[in-house]
């Protein structure tokens, strides 16, 4: 069982989930101090290290649409959160099955925060509300990067295969 | 069954006869940019190799560029500690297309690309920048990636898993009207479309104002495509292609013409005709959020922004400094100009457009993102309003979250500057 700890609606930009001014600062194990970063709660939440492992951020259409910044994938796999959408914009979504964010594209979610979810891989319930919601499936070709543990293992894997 | 062309270029540089939408490719990149970015890159490369016994190698350094741009001249040790790291990395590697901090080239990443003849129509480019949809513009399959992702680039020289993206037709028809833009029919369209109208797929122009649109206006229109969520936008190489390619790259032909077969398939296609249309104004805080410039006439601005890569090309500056010869900005706006590039910055000096702008009271500010990302350069005030020829708005966006941006064209902005509020360009003489 997984604990909503934020909801979010549509078009979240990148700008919202790690706002430009911080781009200087692009390790991974860096970038969680600024993830949400004027959302100052939240942010709290997660600088404070309050957040149990799995914790769920739901959101809306369009999760991470704008910059291709990585850091906005790597501030939330840091605290290692499961983002449930109903959609996510493409380099968000890919730079997230690259770094190994977990990210559940569920068209029909309804939750709040607070909702005990349980987040499957054809399905999320929300216990709370004692409702379930069809899961769609990752496009096949970033499956397998999943599969991998990443993108960095999978290209490791080519380079040494000299494929 | 027929091809779009990012299908055509798709199968071309994936070495097959033909591909359909969904496919799994892996092509072959022929440019792979990236900025400061680079910093995380370089990271996640090495990453690659760890433990694999092989020295970090890239697979062909003469196919990288690397552009500083984003935060040029660093406005922090930790971005010149970063900037210095991409140098060495770029001298270890021997990656000869590198754009350092300087005067006699460089500037924002999707001006120096083609202007410096990087891209070709039919090529497979990838940078690690959203806008890289830009160079679409010059028929090429141009998308952005992250920075893992463009590890594996280097390490391979390849694209892993990319799914074939479905196309929407856009057929964009009528004469530009005398203050109607370029940047006016893309903010219209994304209004149309919505921001994630065009998510995972390409958007392909056509139509008689696009054909006689130079590549400058084709440039500021797939710029923004991503800001529809399009993997891409592309406008078929033509005879201005092969103008630009020719007498502003540097380049000599053959280019290789991609067009999309009578027969391709369409996710959906779209007509517009611009000859109906008025300035648009993106109104904060989603580009989306798109109105006719009479909607909103009036609201009063603190900050004009005239720059970056969607509107720093020369003819935009041109277009400012023409509504502003002899007049003022008004009191109590300031107003930033930020050239695409030291070229266009050079050319604007030498004819004039500069003095122009800065008689009337502007600021110029190096080529680079500057205050479009708002890291670095003109930030906003709380409870501020910023009018910009910039290409996004989010919160946040110009460095607060307690300020809006709205996004227009260069016409706009110069004509609301004169006013210090949201003014019809068509309205000022
Ligand atoms: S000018 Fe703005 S949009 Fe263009 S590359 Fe720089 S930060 Fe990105």
């Amino acid at each position: 069982m997984a604990k909503v700890v934020f909801k979010i609606g549509d078009d979240v930009s990148t700008d919202t989930i790690y706002p430009g001014r911080f781009m200087a600062t692009v390790l991974p194990s860096e970038t969680p101090q600024y993830a949400f970063a004027d959302s100052p709660e939240f942010n709290r939440l997660i600088r404070e290290k309050k957040i149990e492992p799995g914790s769920v951020i739901v959101a809306g259409q369009n999760f991470g649409c704008g910059s291709s910044r990585e850091q906005a994938a790597s501030c939330l796999k840091g605290p290692d959160l499961v983002v449930v959408a109903r959609g996510f914009a493409r380099i968000f979504l890919q730079n997230s099955i690259n770094l190994g964010l977990r990210t559940v594209i569920c068209p029909e979610i309804e939750a709040s925060e607070g909702d005990d979810l349980e987040v499957g891989l054809d399905s999320v319930t929300n216990r709370t509300r004692g409702k379930t919601f069809a899961v769609s499936p990752l496009p096949k070709a970033r499956q397998a990067i999943v599969d991998a543990g990443g993108l960095i293992p999978y290209t490791r894997k080519l380079l040494l295969e000299n494929k | 069954m027929g091809m779009t062309v990012v299908q055509k270029i798709l199968a071309g540089a994936s070495g097959r006869r033909d591909v359909s939408v969904g496919d799994v490719v892996e092509p072959r990149v022929d440019i792979a940019m990236s900025h400061e970015n680079a910093a995380l890159v370089i990271n996640q490369f090495n990453e690659v190799f760890k433990d694999t016994g092989r020295t970090p190698k890239v697979w062909d350094p003469s196919k990288i560029v690397i552009i500083f741009d984003h935060r040029v001249p660093a406005e922090s040790a930790k971005t010149a500690t970063n900037q210095k790291k991409i140098r060495d990395f770029v001298q270890k590697q021997g990656i000869p297309n590198f754009h350092d901090v300087r005067g006699d080239e460089g500037g924002i990443c999707h001006q120096v690309l083609p202007e410096n003849g990087y891209i070709r129509p039919g090529s497979v480019v990838v940078g690690t920048d959203s806008h890289t949809t830009s160079h679409g513009a010059l028929g090429a399959f141009s998308f952005g990636i992250g920075a893992t992702e463009m590890a594996a680039v280097w390490t391979l020289g390849r694209v892993l898993n990319v799914e074939v993206p479905g196309t929407i037709r856009v057929t964009v028809g009528g004469r530009f009207p005398d203050g109607v833009a370029p940047k006016d029919l893309i903010l219209y369209l994304i209004g149309k479309l919505t921001a994630e109208g065009a998510n995972f797929r390409v958007i392909e122009f056509h139509g008689d104002a696009i054909r006689k649109l130079p590549t400058s206006g084709r440039i500021t229109i797939c710029n923004m495509t991503v800001e529809a969520g399009a993997t891409s936008g592309i406008v078929p190489a033509d005879e201005e292609t092969e103008r630009y390619l020719r007498e502003e790259a540097g380049l000599s032909g053959p280019f290789d013409r991609v067009a999309p077969d009578p027969d391709a398939v369409y996710a959906e296609e779209v007509a517009v005709d611009v000859g109906a249309l008025a300035p648009q104004v993106a109104c904060p805080h989603t580009v989306d959020h798109v109105k006719p410039v009479g909607e909103v006439a009036g609201t009063k601005v603190d900050q004009i922004v005239i720059g970056s890569c969607t509107n720093g090309r020369f003819d935009d500056l041109e277009t400012a400094a023409r509504i502003l010869r002899g007049k003022k900005i008004a009191k109590g706006v300031r107003m930033l100009v930020f050239p695409a590039s030291w070229r266009i910055y050079k050319r604007a000096l030498k004819e004039g457009i500069l003095e122009t702008l800065v008689d009337s009271g502007a600021v110029i500010v190096n080529p680079g993102c500057g205050c479009c990302l708002g890291v670095h350069q003109g930030a906003l005030g709380d409870g501020e309003v910023a009018l910009s020829t910039t290409n996004r708005n989010f919160k946040g966006r110009m460095g607060n979250p307690n300020a809006e941006v709205y996004l227009c064209s260069p016409a706009t902005a110069a004509a609301s500057s004169v006013t210090g509020a949201i003014t019809d360009p068509r309205k000022v003489g």
